[in-house]
């Protein structure tokens, strides 16, 4: 399966392995449901950029020249990848099980916290591929234990997950907080921040870049949920109960367990992500930090259908922009804001595209 | 916006044989089907005129056209003998054309009242005890008892069902169109139906009564119009159905309806050439808390080649019977041996695997996964069993050639196996369920209403699949509300009533009788 | 106890209603979309991009209510879009909504930068409308009489909604929107426009929340100032259960304890915000757990309506 298929592919909808379309007129209308929204979504921020006074072809080229075709750029790029794939892999199993695990944010944060406290404190004790390992399975355990409560909620009691992941969200990145400034502290420094993991600790480079092993492990993470999810037994029991919680009864599931166990894998994957940016990038955290990506990364998972493969190259996208608009921010002057505006642009035309392109079959079809 | 409530029309008698309502040539395309073909049909007051057919006939999209829903491609609606565009519900009712849908159309967290003042001026309050004053006058007039100030989700369905009639007639209805309106009521509402429709057209209401049962078509109509794939295929006027006998009628709906004259093929009594061996499925004392309706003190047993019948009105428990059968909902009491084995503890996975079948009635509810393919909705009750997976893995190729094998053995029409099973109809959908539940190592099976919306051409395959099943030495339970169903199929029938089996009947001689007997001995409320 | 002086308890209530009135006018919009069957997830990005219209109006007009009324009309653009997609297109509620959210997170946050980023203009605040006598009264007084228009409006609106549920055909469009569109369609009610104008409604509320955020309490406009308001306002009207009374209590109770910090600062006890700010939701996350109810929502909420569909 290419990616470009796994784009176009309404993975949620369709089960299974999904009828191809194999005339040509089909594959181009499918190239100009994926591409033309991108375009589209381009067009309405340069728009923007112009109507603030800024040369959008210059500052799309500067950020295509920053984030891709510069070798340090592209090296942060696909660094900032890896932590925003394992998001993507959390919302992946959550989603297409039916679940909005919305919580995201505080079950990453505070795995980040507890991984930052933790390993620089065991490095001198353990070789450092141990500590890593330590580090990764620290950050998957709490955000686990931080998704339990909602899990728990939701599956006996049937309480709505969305206020409760929301609030746990809310509860974590408070919590980190006070966990930095209170108990964490780092006693060597003024700013209110946990110890650092230094730079010779963290995850292993690959080959001789400077990109982040942690890179891999996202990548890891999201084909291995793709493929989890749908060619697996186990999969197919998360669909199933994601589609028709009822049938799933009548089926013999336990759907009590399987809403605790897509919890746990989602929440833990999330710690996860949190693991893989400390260990990988930061080596600490100040207080007050949180990148909130879960948002971020809800739209991204979403033009992709949920699809893995999908995902990667959403991600890509996003993480480009990003790097790219962070450089641009300090040469040209736009914020990096901008990123998220073409993100948000970018699902709704997709969304009107899909629209279009339904009606459009539906009109043929009489 | 307009008032919500008129007068009642005027209640003229219009001298019958002006058609108030007609469609002329109404054509209707989907993707892939033309559902309404070049229909005409007259409706005229002071009548009820069935619309029958199959599943699939093309009612249900002369209905929508009706209400306004849905826009004919060809032709054209005409009110009075004058062409018109319905083209929205509020339209509909303008022009006197009332539907009573089969699924209730009543919002369930307000009350009766409220309901009927939906659409009123935004930011007026309802002039509640004016409509509660009207809606006891008209239910009157009619004979119904309804409260007002009763909340929608209190009721029962037949009550909704009066109530959604008063509220359409309330709004100045001249034509009522009542889509399968009997199929979510218990046979005595049917009746109380019945003579309702009967109330109605005395007053010079136009019905139009959409049935797929013979029986009812021919019980309630004045005139009935016969629809087959999306064609009027026939009319049989009131002169006619009046003038020769039911059984005459049925044989001449019956040949309308399939082209040939199908009567008189019933396999009644076939079954007792049936070799009856051992006790398969033995339950005893079985209670349950689980459910809406309390299962108590439940004890039968069914064995090998059987088929044990459970009759009653719809809602007595046996929902919940099925259900704590099937492990689905927890017993709190009692005993059930499967090939003198307990199985009462285990789950609905082990029970499977040990030979217990469930058809549910429930289709698309919890049967099946509408947007899931063909395919996959063989396996719901399998997920990750040889051969389809191997250690969790799935096997597309084993997966394809077992559906391939359902879908030809059981006749199954789909565009292919990968189609999501909610595109396909009602009959087809059982299908899938039936190649699900009767292959494999069934020991038991347990059905429920398994006929229950189905077009008379899949009931017959569906009670052919029944019998087959004790044929090949299957025990089966067999729960339904149609008690022709029952003394056609079963070799004893038990009643059921608020839970509790009343008694159990030989089928035979006198056993219509003797259940009748039984069912109205409990009916003490 | 010398904690309870005068002057600790005003500030806290007034700190309170400082923070509470934001969530109770967005929190009495969300619920209004909500018993309407639209999950108005968006409803932190109108906040938002009401506070940055709010600001600018008012920060170009000098008049405060001018920036009242723009921060509304500023939740309604971002609304109609809302109305665009989710009630008309049927695109999913969840993900349209979190999309304008980092819409007008980052669209904001651009347009200050451009036009702010080098003046940071401030503005005076709002002048209270005293209501005398009743301002006279000690405590309470100051506390409830002695505010601006909007904090007026946003109590009279909870009466207003109260009775606009209970008493109106409205509401019992709103309710049958909600809970059976099918049934409200049958009756001759455009399902979609009393959709639409639920959610438009809560634009404007959600958005006037935003403008009170930067006119009347921060004076100043700040990138993603809404902070999560949005979200918390959305948990409120969901626990509140179709009652808008139960979102003014809750709103209060959020606001107090945000205020409380700031509080006991005045009455020198230093305690951190964060810690402060975990209560109200834990609060309620101990009242889930161990009442375990059942939070009531429509039947057809986050559905999109079409005619005539199965």
């Amino acid at each position: 399966m290419t990616d470009e298929q796994a784009i176009a592919q309404p993975a949620q909808q369709s089960h299974g392995r999904a009828t191809r379309d194999s005339s040509a007129n089909a594959s181009l209308r499918v190239l100009a449901v994926s591409i033309g929204p991108l375009i589209a979504a381009l067009v309405v921020g340069a728009i923007l950029l112009l109507a603030m006074g800024f040369n959008p072809v210059s500052y799309y080229s500067y950020v295509v020249q920053r984030a891709i075709f510069s070798p340090s750029g592209l090296e942060a790029t696909l660094t900032r990848m890896g932590p925003l794939l394992l998001i993507a892999a959390s919302l992946i199993v959550a989603f297409r099980a039916g679940i909005w695990n919305l919580g995201g944010d505080g079950q990453y944060l505070l795995a980040a916290v507890f991984v930052a406290a933790t390993v620089p404190l065991t490095m001198n004790v353990l070789p450092v591929w141990a500590n890593l390992l330590l580090g990764l399975l620290i950050g998957a355990v709490v955000g686990a234990i931080w998704g339990i409560l909602p899990a728990i909620l939701k599956a006996w009691q049937g309480i709505n997950e969305i206020i409760t992941t929301l609030m746990m969200s809310f509860l974590g990145v408070s919590l980190a907080n006070v966990l930095v400034k209170l108990a964490f502290l780092d006693p060597a420094t003024t700013t209110p921040q946990t110890r650092t993991l230094p730079v010779e600790a963290r995850l292993p480079r690959l080959f001789d870049t400077a990109t982040s092993s942690g890179l891999l492990i996202g990548l890891f993470a999201v084909i291995a949920v793709h493929l989890i999810m749908t060619r697996t037994s186990f999969g197919m029991r998360l669909r199933l109960v994601g589609a028709n919680p009822r049938a799933a009864v009548h089926a013999g599931l336990s759907v009590p367990t399987l809403t605790v166990a897509v919890f746990a894998i989602s929440a833990a994957l999330a710690g996860l992500s949190g693991a893989v940016d400390i260990l990988g990038t930061h080596g600490n955290v100040r207080a007050d930090w949180n990148p909130a990506y879960t948002l971020t990364v809800v739209p991204l998972v979403f033009l992709a259908r949920l699809n893995g493969f999908g995902s990667i190259a959403y991600v890509f996208l996003f993480s480009a922009l990003t790097i790219g608009g962070e450089s641009a921010a300090r040469r040209i002057g736009v914020p990096s804001f901008f990123s998220l505006v073409i993100v948000a642009i970018l699902l709704i035309t997709l969304g009107l595209a899909e629209y279009l392109d339904k009606r459009h079959q539906e009109r043929v079809r009489r | 916006m307009q008032a919500p409530i008129q007068a009642p029309a005027a209640s003229v008698p219009a001298p019958s044989g002006a058609p108030v309502v007609a469609l002329r040539g109404v054509t209707k395309r989907f993707p892939g089907v033309t559902a309404s073909d070049n229909v005409t049909v007259e409706i005229r007051s002071g009548e009820v005129h069935v619309l029958l057919g199959e599943n699939g006939a093309g009612k249900s999209t002369l209905v929508a056209m009706l209400a306004g829903l849905q826009q004919p491609d060809e032709g054209h609606i005409e009110i009075d003998g004058a062409p018109v565009a319905v083209t929205s519900p509020k339209q509909a009712l303008a022009m006197g054309i009332g539907t009573v849908f089969q699924h209730s159309m009543l919002v369930p967290s307000l009350t009766v009242v409220d309901n009927f003042a939906l659409g009123g001026v935004w930011w007026k309050r309802p002039d509640r005890a004016g409509i509660a004053g009207r809606i006891e006058e008209t239910a009157k007039r009619l004979g119904l008892r309804v409260d007002p100030y009763a909340l929608v989700s209190g009721l029962a369905l037949g009550e909704r069902q009066q109530v959604e009639i008063l509220r359409a007639l309330m709004r100045g209805s001249r034509c009522l169109i009542l889509d399968e309106a009997t199929a979510m009521l218990t046979p005595h509402e049917a009746v109380g139906l019945g003579e309702l429709m009967r109330r109605l057209v005395a007053q010079g209401i136009a019905v139009i009564f959409i049935t797929h049962k013979l029986n009812e078509a021919i019980a309630y109509g004045d005139r009935i119009s016969v629809l087959r794939l999306g064609r009027n295929v026939g009319e049989i006027g009131p002169e006619t159905l009046r003038s020769a006998t039911d059984a005459e009628n049925t044989e001449r709906i019956i040949a309308l309806m399939f082209g040939t004259s199908r009567a008189g093929e019933g396999s009644r009594g076939e079954h007792r050439t049936r070799v009856v061996g051992d006790s398969v499925l033995q339950v005893e004392n079985l209670c349950s808390e689980a459910g809406r309706v309390p299962v108590r003190d439940v004890t039968f047993s069914v064995r090998s080649g059987e088929i044990f019948g459970i009759a009653g009105i719809d809602g007595n428990g046996q929902k919940e019977l099925a259900e704590v059968l099937a492990g689905q909902a927890q017993s709190s009491a009692g005993s059930i041996r499967l090939m003198g084995r307990e199985i009462g503890g285990t789950s609905v996975g082990d029970r499977r695997k040990s030979g217990l079948r469930y058809v549910t009635d429930d289709r698309l509810g919890e049967g099946t996964v509408g947007i899931f393919a063909v395919a996959t909705n063989f396996l719901l009750k399998d997920i990750g069993a040889a051969p389809y997976w191997q250690r969790g893995i799935e096997h597309p190729e084993e997966i394809r050639r077992q559906a391939d094998r359902h879908v030809q053995d059981f006749d199954i029409r789909t565009p292919g196996i990968q189609t999501p099973v909610g595109k396909l109809s009602g009959g087809n959908i059982q299908k899938v369920l039936l190649a699900r539940e009767l292959t494999g190592a069934a020991q038991a099976v347990i059905f429920a209403k398994p006929t229950y919306g189905l077009d008379v051409n899949n009931i017959r395959a569906t009670r052919k699949r029944i019998g087959g099943a004790a044929d090949a030495g299957k025990a089966v339970v067999l729960i339904s509300t149609d008690l022709d169903e029952l003394l056609e199929l079963a070799d004893r029938i038990a009643v059921i009533d608020r839970g509790s089996i009343r008694g159990i009947v030989e089928n035979g001689e006198g056993a219509r009788d003797a259940i009748g007997r039984l069912m109205s001995a409990g009916d003490d409320r | 106890m010398a904690l309870f002086t005068q002057s600790f308890v005003i500030t806290l209530f007034l700190g309170a209603i400082a923070a509470g009135i934001p969530l109770l006018l967005a929190g009495l919009g969300e619920q209004l979309s909500e018993k309407a069957g639209v999950m108005n997830i968006g409803l932190e990005g109108m906040m938002l991009f009401g506070a940055y219209t709010g600001f600018l109006a008012a920060w170009a007009s000098g008049s405060p209510s001018l920036g009242f009324i723009a921060g509304a009309g500023g939740g309604v653009v971002v609304a109609s879009l809302m109305a665009l997609l989710c009630v008309r297109l049927g695109l999913n509620q969840i993900v349209t909504g979190i999309a304008l959210t980092l819409a007008a997170e980052g669209l904001t946050a651009l347009l200050h930068f451009v036009q702010f980023s080098r003046t940071y203009p401030r503005l005076d605040g709002v002048a209270p409308l005293p209501i005398w006598p009743l301002s006279e009264i000690p405590f309470v007084g100051p506390v409830l009489f002695n505010n601006n228009a909007v904090f007026y409006l946003a109590i009279v609106l909870v009466v207003v909604f109260s009775w606009i549920y209970r008493q109106t055909h409205l509401g019992a469009a709103l309710l049958a929107a909600g809970d059976k569109p099918a049934a409200l369609d049958a009756a001759g009610v455009d399902v979609m426009r009393t959709r639409a104008m639920a959610v438009l409604i809560t634009g404007a509320l959600a958005g006037l929340g935003g403008a009170y955020m930067s006119i009347a309490v921060a004076g100043v406009f700040v990138p993603f100032m809404s902070h999560g308001n949005g979200f918390i306002a959305i948990v409120l009207a969901m626990l509140a259960r179709g009652r808008p009374l139960w979102v003014l209590g809750g709103a209060l109770l959020f606001g107090g304890s945000l205020s409380l910090t700031t509080a006991l600062q005045v009455a020198g006890i230093d305690v951190p915000t964060d810690v402060i700010q975990m209560l109200p939701f834990a609060m309620v996350m101990v009242v889930l757990l161990v009442a375990g109810r059942k939070a009531a929502l429509p039947q057809a909420l986050g559905e999109s309506f079409v005619r005539g569909a199965r």
